[in-house]
This record gives structure tokens, sequence and C-alpha cells, in this order.
């Protein structure tokens, strides 16, 4: 057992410290979003340019080669620093690495260099309404017409989808197949008039979200990724991928927010003194403490393992259900410690902490539904991880 | 960076096991509950030969030398096997005098203790007292350079098989009591847990010579406190291991309504959510004894945070087994409820899990938040 990093893992460190020390953009902008994205894109181009996109791709596809190790030190030194997301964040964590496991050659030389520069955005088309928990049972159709597919249905929870150039849509292929056979995976180009995309407002008054609209849109067969019918098994890869990526900086940026929810104790007088001070503010605050640190050496346990069997195992789910529970208690203890103005949000002149964590409150009720649901997790851990019976 | 057992840990961890099993089933334990004494002088000789009772001890003293790692792996497997036995009691006063006495001491009582020959306990709180950590307030009465002790120590576990005790005053400093010392008397009290049980130790003009007071001072016995934190919090983690696997193989069986009953969501999501403590639980467990043999200056934290985790987690998830099992898991008959008694008694002692987070809050709320890069 040995929870020290190796000397070549410290000077990764270092060389991660410094280069983003010295390259940081600063805070994102507070216009809008499409000023966001622009800043994103730069600041992609710069990682791209000192070879810190796509850092877990494979040396020959562009990317770094780094190991799992070198990889969730670099997510957790760049939250530390509150470094800004890459522009491309979809295509590099997600739609790369499916293309470097199942793509064509022709796919590999088409796609990959402009996801890591950033200049084609991706998105991620696989919930639709009436397909949520139960993905496998999606509707959206793509039937072929000559060496083309033409793609008919609806998607939601988009993210960037007014943005994508390209969408990683799971299409139904083969409607008399058993649900999770009759799928595919395709790479469509968002770019035609057969594609339109709609923002969905949700509870934070943002449109982070987009629905997605497919009449008629063409898909060129050579744009099926992994064999037609073997969509199912290509998503899970990508689910994957995204699970075990997110871990390591999603945690860092807990420990961000719990140094900030201190401060906020420390700031917000109560009884003569501050929140600080009050035992049942302390109490949940060193609760909160303790469970961002199971919550760590859970990650580093998993991540062990993983290295040895090359695999994330099932046991992830554990660490994405914990991460949601934590970002909303936080938030709530946060509201709750603002006490009588927790009312007031950003812009509101006697709003506490900027009323920043209003924001925080009503986004993280999300954390317990994206990216797998807190229900849908217990299920998978208790049937896969304990060996439970299915209910199904 | 790798954070699992090495080969010789898992060893470690499987010869406990197999060991335990096959010396602990439920008839043996529920005897051993049953009895006046409930000690097993058997077993313990049986532990005493595979250098148990010096695991974490140094070899010079009669030890294995191994780490607190070894020792949270050792104790985790004495919670899954809900062991009755003086270890955790015999070690905390082994580590007392591995960090605090003089050579002569170590000599005299920890080479007899790490060898099994002799066992110690530690009789640290006073009747009437809030019985804190680190406050105790016996006054100890100088006399010819001896010390005398009037006073009651009470919560003393294993005192009916201990040959001496570690004996706290309200200066933080250890004296060395041997149980047939004049004026000591064991009374022993009902406790919640019979496979742990505590005493009252009476002490009527007892006499001390200045040799057998250890010449550590109260904070000299910080890292002791500490390491035994860690290892009640791997014995509160095998409880809950223990109690988890039983509801598991419980749900996977009992029928109900025609199905096994771990198939509704209502029953296995409250066992996902005991497997997600006892996880959490063993983690902060390897985390904080990895510090307390690598990292020492983050014990403190580290070891507040397991124990306090872990004093929940102990009891929960027995508690939570218990309501899987239904009516069956609330009679006698049933081995649960000696898996609740012993995590609701390790939770109480050396702090509570209220006690350990306000230490926490103390550590994280004095810290400055990390400055931004930005």
């Amino acid at each position: 057992m040995d929870l020290t990093l190796s000397p070549s893992e410290e000077e990764f460190r270092e060389e991660v410290r410094s280069w983003l020390q010295e390259n940081h953009p600063g805070p994102e902008p507070e216009a809008g979003l499409d000023e966001v994205m622009a800043f994103r894109r730069e600041w992609q181009l710069k990682l791209h340019g000192a070879g810190w996109a796509g850092i877990s791709w494979p040396k020959e596809y562009g990317g770094r080669g780094a190991t799992m190790i070198e990889q969730a030190i670099f997510a957790a030194e760049a939250t530390r620093q509150e470094a800004p997301a890459p522009a491309n964040v979809l295509g590099l964590a997600m739609g790369g690495p499916v293309v470097i496991a199942h793509g064509s050659d022709e796919q590999k030389a088409r796609y990959l260099e402009p996801i890591l520069t950033g200049e084609e955005i991706w998105c991620q088309g696989f919930s639709e309404p009436e397909s949520g928990s139960d993905l496998a049972s999606l509707k959206t159709r793509a039937v072929k017409d000559g060496d083309e597919w033409v793609v008919t249905g609806q998607k939601v929870w988009t993210t960037f989808a007014q943005y994508a150039k390209w969408c990683m849509l799971v299409a139904r292929t083969d409607p008399d197949a058993p649900k999770h056979q009759g799928l595919t995976y395709f790479l469509m180009d968002m770019e035609q008039d057969g594609v339109q995309t709609r923002p969905l407002v949700q509870i934070t008054g943002e449109g982070e979200f987009n629905e997605v609209f497919f009449e008629e849109a063409r898909v060129p067969d050579a744009n099926v990724v992994g064999g037609v019918g073997n969509g199912w098994a290509v998503a899970i890869t990508t689910l994957m991928n995204e699970r075990a990526g997110l871990a390591f900086g999603a945690i860092s940026q807990i420990q961000n927010s719990l140094g900030r929810l201190s401060k906020l104790a420390r700031e917000t007088r109560l009884n003569g003194g501050s929140a600080a001070d009050d035992s049942y503010f302390r109490q949940r605050i060193a609760q909160l403490h303790i469970e961002v640190e199971t919550m760590r050496l859970n990650a580093y346990r998993g991540l062990t393992k993983t290295m040895q069997s090359g695999i994330p195992g099932p046991e992830g789910s554990l660490g994405k259900w914990q991460w949601a529970d934590i970002n909303q208690d936080l938030t709530e203890l946060a509201l709750e410690i603002e006490g009588a103005y927790a009312p007031l949000m950003r812009g509101a002149e006697h709003a506490l902490a900027g009323g920043s964590w209003q924001y925080g409150f009503l986004r993280s009720r999300a954390n317990s539904i994206e990216g797998g649901t807190t229900d849908i997790l217990k299920n998978i851990i208790a049937e896969r991880v304990l060996g439970l019976p299915r209910l199904r | 960076m790798y954070f699992d057992l090495t080969d010789e840990q898992q060893a470690i961890k499987a010869t406990a096991h197999d060991f335990l099993a096959s010396r602990f089933k439920s008839e043996r334990i529920r005897e051993l509950a049953a009895s006046e004494s409930g000690f097993d002088e058997g077993g313990w000789s049986e532990m005493a030969e595979l250098g148990w009772a010096g695991l974490a001890l140094p070899e010079e003293w009669g030890g294995q030398g191994l780490g607190i790692v070894e020792l949270a792996i050792l104790f985790e497997e004495m919670g899954y096997a809900l062991a009755p036995s003086p270890l955790f009691s015999n070690t905390v006063v082994g580590l007392a005098l591995a960090f605090c006495g003089s050579d002569d001491q170590r000599e005299r009582y920890l080479r007899p203790l790490a060898e099994g020959q002799r066992r110690g306990t530690p009789a640290l709180w006073d009747a009437g007292s809030t019985a804190e950590p680190g406050r105790f307030t016996l006054e100890g009465r100088s006399e010819d350079g001896a010390t005398v002790l009037d006073g009651e120590k009470v919560l003393v576990p294993d005192a009916a098989s201990a040959d001496f005790f570690l004996v706290a005053t309200s200066d933080g400093r250890r004296h060395m009591v041997d149980a047939g010392a004049s004026g000591v008397t064991v009374v022993p009290e009902e406790s919640v847990d019979l496979t742990r049980r505590f005493s009252t130790v009476r002490l009527e003009g007892v006499r001390v010579a200045a040799e057998d007071t250890l010449p550590g001072e109260a904070a000299d016995y910080f890292p002791v406190f500490f390491r035994a934190c860690v290892m009640l919090a791997a014995e509160s983690t095998g409880l809950a291991q223990r109690a988890l696997n039983m509801s598991v193989e419980y749900a996977k069986d009992r029928q109900q309504f025609g199905r096994p009953i771990g198939a509704y969501q209502a029953v296995s999501h409250r066992c996902a959510q005991m497997l997600l403590e006892t996880e959490n639980s063993r983690s902060a467990v390897y985390g904080a004894a990895w510090a307390a043999d690598a990292e020492p200056g983050s014990l403190p934290l580290s070891a507040s945070m397991a124990k306090a985790y872990a004093s929940d987690a102990g009891w929960r998830v027995p508690d939570a087994a218990i309501q899987v099992h239904g009516g069956i898991g609330f009679t006698w008959e049933h081995d649960l409820h000696f898996f609740l008694k012993r995590g609701l008694t390790n939770a109480a002692i050396l702090g509570d899990a209220r006690w350990h987070r306000e230490r926490v809050a103390d550590m994280v709320l004095a810290a400055e938040p990390a400055p931004s890069a930005s």
C-alpha cells in the first residue's frame, strides 16, 4: 500500500502545475454561452499546442499516452487551479476514445485531429424523451437508403448541440431485433437541414442542454462506428470512459467548493460569532470533509484496481452516486448557513457570497439524474456488485 | 501509487480470516457470551502463537514489527469474525509502552505482553467524569517517591482477564498497576456487548513505585490514541462487512410474494447503501493506517475521519442488516444483534463520531482555502 506518487509522477505533476500557472487564461467571461465557447476554443488550442488535449489518447493518434494516474493528476490539478474546460469536452472524453476503440482507419484519419484542436465540436445523442434510464428502448429510427441512412426522431439533454459539428448518435436500425441488438452508432453531421436544435431551459433558467430533432436527416454508411447492430456495445464504452475520466476532476471541484463553504461559514454572522463557531454547522462541515476524503480514497482504490484489471468495474457507480449526494448536501448546507439570505441570488445587492450558492444548489439537483440516475446506479450496484437478483 | 493490499498483506488477511472463522463459529461466540468471564484462554494462546499479541510492536521487544496497515487488516478480520478477545486492549497498552515507556519498563511489561505471556488493558476514565479522550480526573498522591492512587476507573475493557492495568492520572501520566496489587478490585459491569465487556476498577491506596510510572507525558500518548482509533475503526469496518454479507445472502434466499426479497428495490437499495458505507469506512481506515506508517503528520486528521465515519457505519450497517432480515433479525437466536452491539460499543469509546467530527472541524475550518491560481 502506497499513497505517494512515484518520482516520475511527481515530476509530471510539477510539469502540469507550472504549465497551468503560466498559461492559465483567467476566469471565463461572464457574458453569454457564445463568448464562453469562443474562450474555451482558444483555451483548447493552447492545450493542444502544448500536448495537453486528449492526454489519455495513445500517442499515435495525437494524444499523450498518459497513464491513468497521470490523467488523474492532470484532472485534479486543472480543477484545483480552476482552469477552464476545453471547448470540445465530449469529443475529447468520449468521441475520440470511441473512434480509437471502434472506428475504421479512415474514420480515425478524418475525425481525431479536429477533436483535439477543438475545430469540430461534438455532442452526444443518446437520451430521448421516452428513453431516459431505459436507454436501450430508444426509438429514433435510421433506415438504409442506398449508401446512406435516413434518420428520424428526437434526442434530448444534448449538451453543446448548438455548437456541434458531429453528434454521437445511437439510432434503431432493426426494429425487429431484441432492443439491445437493433441499435447502431453513427457519426451524424449536425450541419444539415434535417437537424434542428432547440435549447431546453432548465430550473436554473439557463439553456445548457438542447433538444435535437431529426427529420429525414442523412448520414452516410461510412459514418457507422463499430458495425450495424453493435450500437449498444459501442455506446457503453463511451459511458465507461465518461465515468472513469471525470472522477478526479469532480473530486478536486468538490474540494474547491469545500474551501468556499468554510469561507462562507467563517464570514456569516451567527449568534454573536460566525457560523463556523456553531456546533451544528461544524458537525455538518466536518462530515462533508470526511465524505469527500472517503470518495477520494475510494477513487484511488478503484484506480489501483482498474490499472490491474484493465477495465473500470461496476464499483465506479459508487463514486458517481456519492459525488451527487455530496454535491447536493454541500449546496444545501451553504444555503442553510446563509439562513434568511438564501432567497437572494446573483445580482442582488445583499446576496451573500455574490449569490453563487443559489445557482449551485439548483444546478446540483441534476447531479443525481445526469450521467446515470442515483436510483439506477443503486440497481447496478445491487445487481452487479452485490449479485442480488434482478427485478425484471 | 498503489492503494490496495500487497501480496504479503493479502496473506495476513487470509490467514486471519481462516483462523478466526474456524475458531469463532457462532456456537463458540455464544458460549463465550454466556460464560462468566467472556474470555477464551485457548483462543488467546493460539493468537499469541500466530504473533498477533505483538503484531505491530517493535521486534526489539518481542513483537513482529509490522505496521499499522497490517494491524488494521487484522482488526478488520477480528470485527468480521466478531472475535471476543482482549487483543484490542492488549495492543493499545503495548503501543503505549512502545511509545512512552522506558527500556526497563519495556523489558518488564512490553516483552511479555508482545509475546502473549501477560495481558494489559488501559484503565483511563474516571467514575463521574465525561469519559472523553484525554480528560482524566484521578489525582495521584506523591509519597516517598511513589505515587498513591485512590479512585475508580470505569469502562475498562477486558479487565477480568488482564494481568496489569495502564492507569491514567490527571497530569496525563500513565502508571503500570498489577491486577493483583494490594488495593485493586475489579468489578464487572453489565455491558450491552457480551463479547466486549467493561469493568470498573477500584483503586484504594494503590502504591505505584517510581519505576512503574511511564516517562511519557500527556501529548506523548496522542500517537497511541490515533492508532487505537484506527484499530477500532478497522474492527467496525469488519463488523459492517459481515453484516452486509449476511444481508445479501439472506436477500437472495428469502422469498416473499413469490420472489427473493433482494429483487425489491426497497431491499436492494438498502443493501447498496450498506455497501457504500462499508467501502467508505474501509477507505478511511486504510488511508489513516497508511498515514500512521508513512505520513504521521496527517494521522491526527485521517484517524479522526476514520473513527468518525466507522463509528457511524459500524452500528448503522448492522442496524440496516436487522431491517433486511425482518423479524428473524430481531431475535436473540440470530447473530446480528451481537454485531449491532459491538458496533454501538466501538462507536461510543475512544471519542464518538461527534467528538471526532469536532476535531475534524477544528482542523479543516482553521485552514485557509487553497489560493486560486488565477
